[in-house]
Parts: structure tokens; C-alpha cells; sequence
């Protein structure tokens, strides 16, 4: 394997690089929800009158739909890395672990296609 | 397993386990910052379970006026209020044990006792937001 790669025999260069990429999308995404957890929480403790019209409207606008799908989907990636990081740390056996991480990617997609339902329906 | 592990296992150098969820309440001492460490994973593992949740909340907040009500209905209840509080709490730990993160990752604060300081801070600040929520989810104002 060590003549494959150019770095030299005694230099082995293993995995997938998905680890950074995860690493990063992990900030950012969390960056993202930052952002969108202050405009939220805002408006929650804020509110005097809490009622649909006031709620809904703040969802009806295009721009925080948007903002909203984007802020959703990089929760649902953000949970992807967390949620697999505990099936490898915790879950030893191979197969459980693999059907543990196959279950969260179905379940997530599912979520995120539910929240675009959520979302245009209003 | 890769050849450079087995390697390193042949030479006989230290094996570092992760170290078991079991383990920390009986063998490790819990400075602030590990139980930071700790409560964000299981705030996060915890949210996650709750998703299916709060999705439904937000869908029958959102949906009409009339799933507004029944949303409502929900809400008001002190059994859900609770479950509530809890994720709030459970978010709250997560976005300021986070931030923290992102400080750490840019290299501030990662020096011991800077660490176990901003470690308090994150305990401190999200517990406070957590009873500032709470009091408007009781609707103290």
C-alpha cells in the first residue's frame, strides 16, 4: 500500500478526509444557527401578544423561509456529525453501529423534507 | 484496521480509549470543563431524541389558525411545560458550550485555568437564559 501514495514508504496516509470536512461544516453550521437562535429567541422574549398572526407572519415572509430551511438543514448535517461521533464513540459492535448510523441518515432526511412541508405550508 | 494502528499497538505505545459514558461518574474527576463536556453531548443526544417533537410543535404552530389553537393546547400544560424547559435548558448548554467551542477553536482561552473559568461561565449564562426562558414560558412576563 505504502508504494501507492508519493509521500514516502514510511508515511501512510489513511482515511476518507471527511474528517476536517465535518469538523468545519460543524462550525459553520453552527455559526448559522447562532444567528438565527438570536433572531428567534428575540422575538420569543419579546413578544407581548403571542398569536398566529404575529407568529405566522414572521414565517410567511420569503426571506425567513429561507433563512429558516437553510438554518434547518445545517442543524440536520450538524446533528449527522454529532450523532455519529456518539454511535463511534459508545456503539462497538460493527453492525449495530452501522445500522445505528444508517437509521439517523434516513430519520434526518426525513426531517428535512418534513420541515420544507412546515415550512411552505404557511 | 489500518496498517499504521497496528503498528502502533506492536510497539507497545499507549492505547488512548475513549473513555466510557459509564466511567465518569465512578473513575474520573469532573473539572467545570468536563462537565461541559459532557452535558453537550447529552444535551445534543437528547434533542435529537425530542425532534420528532418539536417539529410537530412548530408544524401545528404554523400550519392554520385552527392547528394554532391545538398547538396552544398543547403548549399549555405544565407536563409539557416541563419537557419544554428541559430542552430549552438542553439548547441553551449546547449554544453556549458551542460558542465556547468556537473561541477554543480560534486559540483563546485554551491555557488550563482560562479553560475551567469559561467552563463556570458556560454552566452560569446558560443556566440563567434557561430561568429567563422559564419565567416566560410560565408566563412571569
Amino acid at each position: 500500500m505504502a508504494k501507492k501514495n508519493n509521500v514516502g514508504a514510511n508515511r501512510l496516509v489513511v482515511g476518507a478526509h471527511y474528517g476536517v470536512r465535518d469538523w468545519l461544516a460543524q462550525r459553520v453550521t453552527a455559526i448559522v444557527m447562532v444567528i438565527y437562535t438570536v433572531i428567534l429567541l428575540g422575538t420569543f422574549l419579546t413578544a407581548q401578544n403571542f398569536n398566529y398572526e404575529g407568529w405566522a407572519s414572521l414565517f410567511s415572509r420569503q426571506w425567513f423561509k429561507l433563512f429558516s430551511v437553510v438554518t434547518f438543514f445545517g442543524l440536520f448535517y450538524h446533528v449527522w456529525v454529532g450523532m455519529r461521533d456518539i454511535w463511534m464513540d459508545y456503539v462497538k459492535n460493527a453492525g449495530i453501529k452501522l445500522a445505528l448510523q444508517f437509521a439517523t441518515v434516513l430519520w434526518l432526511l426525513a426531517c428535512a423534507a418534513w420541515t420544507v412541508q412546515i415550512l411552505w405550508s404557511v | 484496521m489500518s496498517e499504521a494502528v497496528r503498528e502502533a499497538t506492536k510497539k507497545g505505545r499507549p492505547e488512548f480509549r475513549n473513555i466510557h459514558i459509564t466511567d465518569i461518574t465512578t473513575k474520573y474527576k469532573m473539572p467545570p470543563s468536563a462537565i461541559v463536556s459532557i452535558l453537550h453531548r447529552v444535551s445534543g443526544f437528547g434533542m435529537f431524541l425530542l425532534l420528532p417533537f418539536l417539529l410537530y410543535l412548530l408544524q401545528e404552530s404554523l400550519r392554520s389558525e385552527i392547528s394554532y389553537y391545538h398547538f396552544g393546547g398543547i403548549v399549555d400544560n405544565v407536563f409539557t411545560k416541563i419537557i419544554l424547559l428541559g430542552l430549552s435548558w438542553a439548547y441553551l448548554h449546547h449554544f453556549t458550550a458551542g460558542i465556547r467551542h468556537l473561541f477554543m477553536d480560534n486559540h483563546l482561552a485554551l491555557d488550563k485555568d482560562a479553560a475551567q473559568k469559561t467552563a463556570r461561565w458556560v454552566l452560569v449564562i446558560s443556566l440563567a437564559l434557561t430561568v429567563v426562558v422559564g419565567l416566560k414560558l410560565f408566563g412571569v412576563f
